[in-house]
Formats: C-alpha cells, sequence, structure tokens
C-alpha cells in the first residue's frame, strides 16, 4: 500500500470515523502522541516523541473502580476503557514495549483486564525511523529501526510517501479504512533500501547477564549511583517500566481505588509499613532499576526490558547514561573475572 | 574556557594529594553535545577528567549534604549561594566543605537549542567569543551566547561565587539587575488568567519529582508529596494536583530559594517553574528585603521573628 504525503490528512480522517487515533502532534519543542481530532495535527517529521505511549495502554494514573455506600450496602463501579484505538506512526521501538509490557499484566499468574482490554482493542501504526537518533540503541537491545515485531502495520517513509506494509489482521482492518492504493515495485524497492541503510551506533551487551547475575554486591554500584538525584525522569519516560502503586482516594465510604505509575528510584518505593526498607539508600536504588531491566526481567520473561529508545539518556537532569552504565558493569565484570 | 579546567583540575589534585580533602565534586564531560555531568574525583591521577563549560548546569550543593567527610566542590555562583543557604540552615558545616569557586557566564539552555534548531538534535557546538555555533543535520545556526542562556542564567545577579576558599580565574561583570519583568507581568493578569497560564504549564508535569531532587534546598527526609498517612496531595498526575504540589514546594521554598534554576534544568516536561520561584523570590526581598544565600551569618527570614516583620500581607482589609 502507498500513502502519499500530501493525502496523509485524508487518510487519517478516515481512520479517526472509527477509532481514537493518536498520532505524533508538535508541542513547543517536542513531539508528544495525543488523540487527534483531525488529520491536519498529526507531524510525521520528528525523532521520536518525548513521552512514550505506554500511557495510552497503561494511563499514568488510573481509576480501577469507584465505590459508594447505599442502603447499608456497597456500590462498586468498575470502570474498563473497551474504546477501539489506533497508535499512528508509532516508533518500532515502542511498539516492541507493548510486547515486553504484555508478559506483565499478562501472564500464568494475572490477568490484567485494564491494560489487556485496552491492548485489544489498540491497532499499532509503526513508522520505521530513517535516521535514528544519536541516543538510540533499539538494534543492541532486541529490536531494530523497522523493526515489525509487535506493529499492525509498519510505514517506511521513501520521500514522497509512506509504503505501508500490513502485518496482523488487525492491520489488514485500518487498511481497508485506509482504502490506499497498493505499492509499486518499484517504491517497494525504494523501501527497502532505506531499510538496508538505516544505521546507529552499537551498544555492547554482551555478558551483561552474567555480569549482573554475579554482581549484586559488586563495588561497582558505589560508583555508578553517586551522580544519580533519585527522581523518576527516567522511570517515567522509559516505555518499559511498569511499577505501580495502589491508593484509595476517598472520603467515609465513598471513593476510587487508583492505580498510580511509581518508580523504583523513589525513597517509599518498598518501604515496609514497619520503617524497615530494604533498599535503603540511592545505590540500592539505581541497582534495582538496572537489575530490573537487564537481569530479573530476562529472568522472568526471556527478554530485557529494555527497547533502545534512549528517552532516559536524554531526560535525564544529571546525564547518566545507560549506555555508559552498561559499559562500565561490564568493564567491572571483567575485572573480577581477572583476579 | 580550556584554561578555568586547567585550573580546576590543578586545584582538584593538589587538594587530593596533599589529602586535603577525600573527593572533589565537579563536572566532566557528558555523553552528548552540550552536557556536562557531576562527576566525582577521588584520586589526583583522575583530576583530569573534570571540565569547565556553558552546560555545567547542575547545581553540585545538592551533593553536599550525602558526605560526612571533607568534600571540595565546585561552584558556580548559584551554587555557592545554595551552600551559603544549607550553611544558615545548619545542614553542613563549613569547615567539611572546601569551595573551589568558579566565575559563571551563564550556562546554555538546551530546550532553547532545540528550538532553534527545530527540534532536531543538536551534533555540535562551538564557541566563538560572544557568539555560539550549532550543527544539527543539515542545519547550522549562529547565536550570540547571551540569547541562549537559561532564563534563570539571564536574571542572575551573582555569577561569582559568594563564598570561596579558591576562586579560579578572574571574577566576572555581572550582567543583570535580576529584574522580575516577567513575574511583574504575569501578576497584573487577572485570577481566572493566572489560573489558566498555570494549569497549563502544570498539566505537563508527570510527577517525577526531578525538580524537587535537583534542587539543593528540598532536602525534607519525607516530602509532603510522597507521604501517604495523610495524603496531604493527590499522587497521580493530576493537573490541580500538580499546581497543589509545585505551590506547596514553592511555599517552603520561601526565603530559602537561592533563585539557581536547578528546578526548571531538571524538569524533562520544559515546566516553566521559574515563573512561580521567582515570584516568591520576589515577594521574599519585598516583604524581608532579603536574599537567600549571600550571607553566611544572617538568618533566614522565615525562620526568625522580628516585631517589625511585614504583616500587611496576613489581612484583607
Amino acid at each position: 500500500m502507498m500513502i502519499k504525503k500530501n493525502e496523509l490528512s485524508g487518510y487519517l480522517d478516515k481512520l479517526i470515523q472509527t477509532y481514537q487515533v493518536f498520532a505524533p502532534v508538535e508541542r513547543d519543542s517536542d513531539t508528544c502522541l495525543k488523540q487527534i481530532a483531525a488529520g491536519t495535527e498529526a507531524v510525521l517529521d520528528f525523532g521520536n516523541t518525548s513521552i512514550p505511549p505506554k500511557d495510552i495502554l497503561f494511563p499514568q494514573s488510573e481509576t480501577l473502580f469507584s465505590y459508594t455506600e447505599q442502603d447499608q450496602s456497597i456500590r462498586l463501579e468498575e470502570d474498563v476503557d473497551d474504546g477501539k484505538k489506533l497508535i499512528f506512526a508509532i516508533r518500532p521501538c515502542d511498539a516492541r514495549s507493548f510486547m515486553l509490557l504484555d508478559n506483565v499484566f499478562s501472564n500464568d499468574q494475572y490477568q490484567d483486564p485494564y491494560y489487556l482490554t485496552r491492548r485489544a482493542n489498540t491497532v499499532l501504526v509503526g513508522l520505521g525511523c530513517n535516521e535514528p537518533c544519536g541516543t538510540c540503541f533499539c538494534d543492541s537491545v532486541g529490536g531494530g529501526p523497522f523493526a515489525e515485531e509487535g506493529l499492525d502495520m509498519l510505514l517506511i517513509d521513501i520521500g514522497e510517501g509512506y509504503v505501508a506494509k500490513v502485518l496482523t489482521d488487525k492491520g489488514k482492518e485500518a487498511a481497508l479504512l485506509l482504502g490506499a492504493p497498493g505499492a509499486s515495485r518499484e517504491e517497494r524497492q525504494m523501501a527497502s533500501e532505506i531499510q538496508r541503510q538505516a544505521a546507529m551506533d552499537k551498544v555492547n551487551t554482551e555478558g551483561l547477564k552474567a555480569a549482573l547475575d554475579s554482581g549484586f554486591y559488586s563495588a561497582v554500584w558505589d560508583l555508578l549511583h553517586e551522580k544519580c538525584i533519585g527522581c523518576a525522569a527516567c522511570t517515567y519516560t522509559c516505555p518499559t517500566c511498569h511499577c505501580f502503586d495502589i491508593v484509595d482516594e476517598a472520603v467515609d465510604c465513598n471513593g476510587c481505588r487508583i492505580r498510580n505509575w511509581d518508580a523504583c528510584m523513589f525513597p517509599l518505593f518498598t518501604l515496609h509499613g514497619s520503617g524497615h526498607n530494604p533498599r535503603p539508600t540511592n545505590k540500592e536504588r539505581f541497582r534495582q532499576r538496572v537489575m530490573h531491566k537487564f537481569k530479573y526481567f530476562a529472568d522472568n520473561f526471556g527478554a530485557v526490558a529494555c527497547v533502545g529508545c534512549g528517552r532516559c539518556i536524554i531526560n535525564c537532569p544529571v546525564n547518566v547514561d545507560i549506555r555508559l552504565v552498561i559499559a562500565d558493569i561490564l568493564k567491572a565484570g571483567s575485572e573480577v573475572d581477572k583476579k | 574556557m580550556q584554561g578555568v579546567a586547567g585550573l580546576i583540575q590543578e586545584a582538584a589534585g593538589k587538594l587530593l594529594l596533599d589529602k586535603q580533602v577525600g573527593l572533589v565534586i565537579g563536572f566532566s564531560r557528558g555523553s552528548l553535545p552540550l552536557r556536562s555531568a557531576p562527576c566525582f574525583i577521588r584520586r589526583p591521577d583522575e583530576a583530569e577528567k573534570l571540565v569547565w563549560d556553558r552546560s555545567c548546569e547542575n547545581n553540585l550543593a545538592n551533593y553536599l549534604r550525602r558526605y560526612r567527610q571533607k568534600v571540595a566542590v565546585v561552584a558556580k555562583g548559584c551554587d555557592s549561594r545554595a551552600i551559603v543557604a544549607l550553611l544558615q540552615e545548619k545542614q553542613l558545616e563549613r569547615e567539611n566543605i572546601y569551595i573551589i569557586g568558579v566565575p559563571c557566564s551563564g550556562m546554555i539552555d538546551r530546550k532553547k537549542v532545540k528550538r532553534l534548531l527545530g527540534g532536531k538534535e543538536l551534533l555540535e557546538i562551538e564557541e566563538k567569543r560572544e557568539k555560539i555555533l550549532l550543527k544539527a543535520k543539515g542545519i547550522s545556526k549562529e547565536i550570540s551566547s547571551r540569547e541562549l542562556l537559561h532564563e534563570s542564567c539571564r536574571a542572575c545577579r551573582y555569577p561569582n561565587p559568594v563564598l570561596y576558599d579558591q576562586l579560579i580565574g578572574e571574577p566576572v561583570a555581572q550582567w543583570s539587575a535580576g529584574d522580575f519583568n516577567e513575574v511583574l507581568a504575569f501578576e497584573e493578569r487577572t485570577a481566572q488568567e493566572k489560573k489558566e497560564r498555570l494549569a497549563e504549564e502544570l498539566s505537563k508535569c508527570i510527577r517525577c519529582y526531578a525538580c524537587r531532587n535537583a534542587c539543593p534546598m528540598c532536602y525534607c527526609g519525607e516530602c509532603f508529596a510522597d507521604c501517604s498517612t495523610p495524603q496531604w496531595v493527590g499522587k497521580g498526575a493530576q493537573a490541580e494536583d500538580n499546581l497543589i504540589f509545585q505551590a506547596v514546594r514553592v511555599f517552603h521554598l520561601a526565603g530559602r530559594c537561592v533563585d539557581c534554576g536547578a528546578c526548571e534544568r531538571a524538569c524533562p516536561m520544559d515546566i516553566h517553574l521559574s515563573l512561580l520561584t521567582r515570584k516568591m523570590v520576589k515577594d521574599v526581598r519585598e516583604l524581608y528585603g532579603f536574599e537567600a544565600g549571600v550571607d553566611p551569618e544572617a538568618a533566614p527570614p522565615l525562620a526568625v521573628f522580628s516585631a517589625n516583620d511585614a504583616q500587611d500581607f496576613l489581612f484583607e482589609e
């Protein structure tokens, strides 16, 4: 399928009739994924959105249910959002993050109706990355600038338009609504040439899992965490971080139960009711973040919880760069081995 | 600039070699263009990592409360003011801090750079006298460095350290009277307009607390925003809760905020926090004639009582 750039907004308008369409829009110097009311709002010339799209399926603050007292009984109301959604021009790294989040919200111990209902009703139309940013490293962590995993359709920018590759039945459904003409052989060739050319710097992760397996007590953590100020700029702009906290906001017997994002970098994250905290200082919390991404998640689900989007690198107020953190862990690991 | 970095390295190396301090906190080259990073030097031979340029934007006073042993710190005007404010509040022992003062010409705002480059990624930066050359893919732009400074730097009245044990290089001339034009313009607006403007800014907040954690004066053991028994403010990122969080944070910094702008620089969502913090700075200056972090001997105005304290703002006739 071929979507001409000058016809793009018309196509988006068609999608808006069926789906809540989320697309990149400009805000100051940033681009963010927002629900659009008209195709003309979408701007597809961007590196990546400042905030990942995870909040569309896993909102930062979500009411799970509300409760009210009524005639000696309690009335519960649950709000599961089953609206049809389509995320347009999601980057392949962010689409991959949903594949990883699926493990957390759908496994043999737990099925999360809130996330899974949204997930089932959401179509992901990806936009491949002709020019990955300097902070991108998706192809070092199992993804790629044109990776199709997790996407229902992939768009490849060939200049005058986008060659669209339909990948799943959900993608087919959206493609039918678009009704765009087929891409010519020449256009498809251009697309595969562009896919071949996209390049980015490699981050060496070989041996990282082994270094972390044996590195819980490594002295490297004493140095790695030192400049970290313990905020959640990294976790809240990370497409795969998914820790949450559940609170009741109520007056007397009436209120609601809310699920809020939480961050392992916060002092209260694992604070016990007794006052004991197994992660008492910034060092243990910093270690937890790295361990969770590159060891625990891999132990539990067979993949690292990082898609290489680079947002944590861009947003860290003190320039903690996960690529260098990985390099330092590997270096410390090999020095221990030598001893 | 290289000269200043060299002098900082020399000073740090000597302090460590003479065992006057066990740690020097300064800046090293960061991993991105126009990005330096706080760095922690413990061996004299590591001192060569220290740099000084237009991207040394973090307030390093933020780290000092962590250490019990004697520590040296590279301090710009604003870092030194935060040190003074922390000394006033008995959070630091003067004899445990060695201040390597560095006159500062202002730090460059990466968000302004990004806006100038139309959202494109900065690849390289070159400094030529009073001009800065910015390079991104397919574009290069030359602009006066003054224009690229953080707003907090443009309004800075204390580019030179107010307290130091050693001063690196020559003091720079003050370039700003520290005007409050933006705050004054904001004060002129109607209550409704103010509310809308603040809601617009604070709706961007993701409650990551980078502002709070980057602030050298935000050191509460448990922040009211984290407290759950009782819960003072909603923990979700709703605009009205975000505003309560920021408003209380800023009130808590009344007479303590040293106007360094670290909060705004740390914000990943580009929220214009100094609009709020500078309003408080202005009020404290007008009501108590006080500037935080200038005189180590002065008592913070909200920590002392005087019969002459301004109080007309307490009552509405």
